[in-house]
């Protein structure tokens, strides 16, 4: 009773319009990588999942997008509340996702493991939603890139292990490659696969 | 008890089959007349979508999608804490809804034999009078062959 | 150069009023009601259900009136419609075995367990126009046969057991069954996928097509083995709940067309078999869509392509009638660009015609003169 009550709470309170302002925020973070979009708490799902990785769930994913979700987040209270909430299907491999949600990101998979798209349909690569602690205390990531008029910094923290260097290999595989999309416990930030990050401070 | 906990799903889905069967006016009108409280917290919907409508090839192969549906889903919840479910075919939010709060109701022990007698029991008897109705139509058209004897002696 | 052209609105908006008013027509004639259309035009409403991919009755009468009868415009609404649905999930398939049945015959036995019944049919009448429905009589109701409910199972069980017949169409195991709403076309296709073309394909086309077989054009010698029309019942997975949730019944036709084959390199002799599966009773439907459904697996059963029954990208690419008349009618659109461009550069041929067949004449002249 108690997972089953957990599953089905904690959805939007009013679906279309909280969709539309976490889409809103998806969209303008995505065209400007590196800028923060602050998000208020418009989900709330059973932990590990976070408020903000949830809500971009909810607006994002539905019964055609197969989900895949670290070994953090198998928890069959956040499994249930996601399949209540968005009727996603949970992928069977990385590669079968067309969107995954990563609690703890510092051991996360590389990012070739999910799927990169094709040559002809580069859409049907995973989005990757990463639970970040914030985006100031991490090492420093200077971005450059479309939607971007000069540079951009953003320092995410507890970032997967060689993300620099992983990134480059994903700017390589262009058109093909993931997008990422950051989420803090209040805000949101993007990395689409055309941002390229020039280097990185300590 | 793994018995008894597959024979209460079991009849909990002929409820839920009875009332996604049975016309919106038919519930409101047996609502009204039970007194059956209707009042419930929203969980989700009432909201349309669609389900893609499956077939198998050759009538019992592979399966394939023959087409959509309109369904209406709602999920509500009592204040007793029942948690109630519907998925009907069509666009009837209001019997969505009802549908929703009768799945809860018939989960609480000081309701299920209100529900039964009361909303249940009737629309089954409904369904089943049609049923047994369009059955004995379509029986009168059955043929029945002669076999006709040809020649003399 | 692109030059945009602005213009018409206000004959925009004053036509589409135009429209309303002759949609209405004589006010002096009650308007009509939804549920007088899916009570009385049934089998139009049911049309509109197939080829629109959308099973609601409601909703497909409304699309027939405000579309004033023209039914591929009904059918475009109805698929405009069904995008703007969130899709909640797929069925569990349908078991037409257990059929509520409303019409079930069979041409290729006479006493199938269930029997032939024959249900609402316009087979047997006299196609003549009947002056009483004209004038709104009272219809009588139908009669009524009492008895046990007899199993109907499908026909294809019937003739299985003999070994003469192929078994229903399996896929691999871990197939998953395509979804042409949600990826593009692509040839050669699985049979389900073509399936689901064909299902919701223009009916008139594939009529036609399925003529095309009978009368030589990739022959292949059909009987109707069964059509069933009933309703079944539909069960979703969700995942909130541990079994599969029903969602009530809807009205299905089904065909299973039963064809002989010599056999062939890749197949003994036996009976093949082509399917038919459409929402709504639509008889004429399934049966084309069986035959080409058959005609389709030429390939698969190692026979010659030679009709444009059996050509895969030809019928499905040109079976459905929303897409079609999309293209067609888009003729009519303003081309004015295009077609100065096209001026331009038939003037400029025309020119250079011309200027050849002088040259051509002088040179004639000359040479006469000479």
């Amino acid at each position: 009773m108690d997972i089953a009550a957990q599953s089905i709470e904690g959805g939007f309170a009013d679906p279309v319009f909280n969709a539309q302002t976490v889409f809103r925020a998806v969209m303008d973070a995505m065209a400007r990588p590196g800028s923060v979009q602050p998000l208020p708490a418009l989900a709330h799902p059973p932990a590990p999942l976070s408020a903000t990785a949830g809500a971009v769930a909810l607006a994002l994913c539905d019964n055609d997008t197969p989900l895949w979700l670290d070994p953090a987040l198998q928890v069959s209270a956040v499994k249930s509340w996601l399949g209540f909430h968005t009727g996603a299907p949970l992928a069977n491999t990385p590669a079968d996702a067309h969107f995954a949600l990563i609690a703890t990101p510092a051991e996360m998979m590389a990012l070739d493991g999910f799927s990169q798209g094709t040559q002809d349909y580069p859409d049907r690569s995973t989005t990757l939603i990463l639970e970040v602690g914030d985006l100031i205390s991490g090492a420093a990531l200077l971005l450059e890139g479309p939607g971007i008029e000069k540079t951009a910094t953003i320092a995410p923290a507890q970032m997967p292990r060689h993300f620099v260097e992983q990134w480059k290999q994903n700017n390589q595989r262009f058109p093909r490659g993931v997008d990422i999309i950051l989420a803090t416990f209040d805000a949101i930030a993007c990395l689409p696969r055309t941002t390229r990050i020039k280097m990185m401070e300590a | 008890m793994r018995g008894r906990e597959a024979r209460e799903q079991a009849e909990r889905k002929a409820v839920m089959a009875t009332l996604a069967q049975s016309a919106g006016d038919d519930i409101v009108r047996l609502w009204d007349e039970a007194g059956l409280p209707c009042e419930a917290e929203l969980l989700r919907g009432p909201e349309t979508g669609l389900v893609t409508v499956r077939g198998r090839i050759g009538g019992g192969g592979a399966p394939f999608n023959v087409g959509e549906a309109t369904v209406t889903r709602a999920t509500v919840r009592l204040a007793s804490g029942h948690v109630g479910h519907c998925y009907a075919l069509g666009r009837d939010k209001q019997k969505a809804r009802l549908a929703a709060i009768a799945d809860a109701l018939w989960q609480d022990p000081a309701h299920r034999n209100e529900v039964e007698i009361r909303i249940v029991a009737p629309l089954q008897a409904a369904l089943a009078k049609a049923r047994e109705q369009r059955r004995a139509e379509t029986a009168a058209t059955k043929v029945d062959f002669f076999t006709m004897v040809r020649g003399e002696d | 150069m692109y030059v945009a052209v602005k213009g018409g609105e206000t004959a925009i908006r004053n036509a589409h009023k135009l429209l309303a008013d002759r949609r209405r027509g004589d006010r002096s004639v009650p308007a009509l009601r939804l549920d007088q259309i899916v009570e009385q035009l049934a089998l139009g409403v049911d049309r509109v259900m197939s080829e629109g991919s959308l099973y609601d009755r409601e909703l497909a009468a409304l699309a027939i009136v405000q579309a004033r009868g023209d039914m591929i415009e009904a059918i475009f609404l109805v698929r405009a419609y069904r995008t703007t649905l969130p899709r909640f999930g797929y069925t569990r398939a349908i078991d037409t075995g257990t059929m509520l049945v409303e019409r079930r015959v069979s041409a290729t036995y006479k006493d199938l367990p269930g029997g032939q019944l024959l249900g609402p049919t316009f087979d047997y009448t006299h196609r003549l126009l009947d002056p009483e429905l004209a004038a709104g009589g009272d219809v009588a109701e139908p009669e009524q046969r009492a008895g046990e409910a007899e199993a109907m199972p499908r026909v294809s069980a019937i003739l299985a057991r003999e070994g003469l017949i192929e078994p229903d169409g399996d896929m691999p195991g871990d197939h998953v069954p395509g979804d042409i709403t949600r990826e593009p076309l692509e040839f050669p296709m699985a049979r389900d996928i073509r399936l689901q073309a064909l299902s919701r394909g223009d009916e008139g086309f594939l009529l036609a097509l399925g003529y095309s077989t009978q009368r030589g054009y990739a022959r292949n010698h059909p009987f109707v083995g069964e059509v069933r029309i009933g309703e079944v019942e539909l069960e979703l997975d969700v995942p909130e709940l541990p079994f599969a949730v029903p969602l009530g019944s809807i009205r299905v036709t089904e065909c299973q067309m039963v064809n002989q084959f010599k056999g062939s390199a890749k197949a003994p002799p036996q009976f093949t078999r082509g399917y038919g599966l459409v929402f709504g009773q639509s008889e004429r439907k399934a049966m084309a869509m069986a035959l080409c459904d058959r005609a389709l697996r030429a390939s698969e059963l190692g026979e010659d392509v030679i009709a444009a029954a059996q050509d895969e990208e030809f019928v499905i690419s040109h079976s459905d009638n929303v897409q079609a008349t999309g293209f067609v009618e888009h003729l009519k659109l303003p081309h004015y660009v295009d077609f100065q461009a096209e001026l331009d550069l038939v003037r400029r041929i025309r020119t250079e015609h011309d200027a050849r067949e002088n040259a051509g004449k002088d040179e004639e002249k000359r040479q006469a003169a000479e």
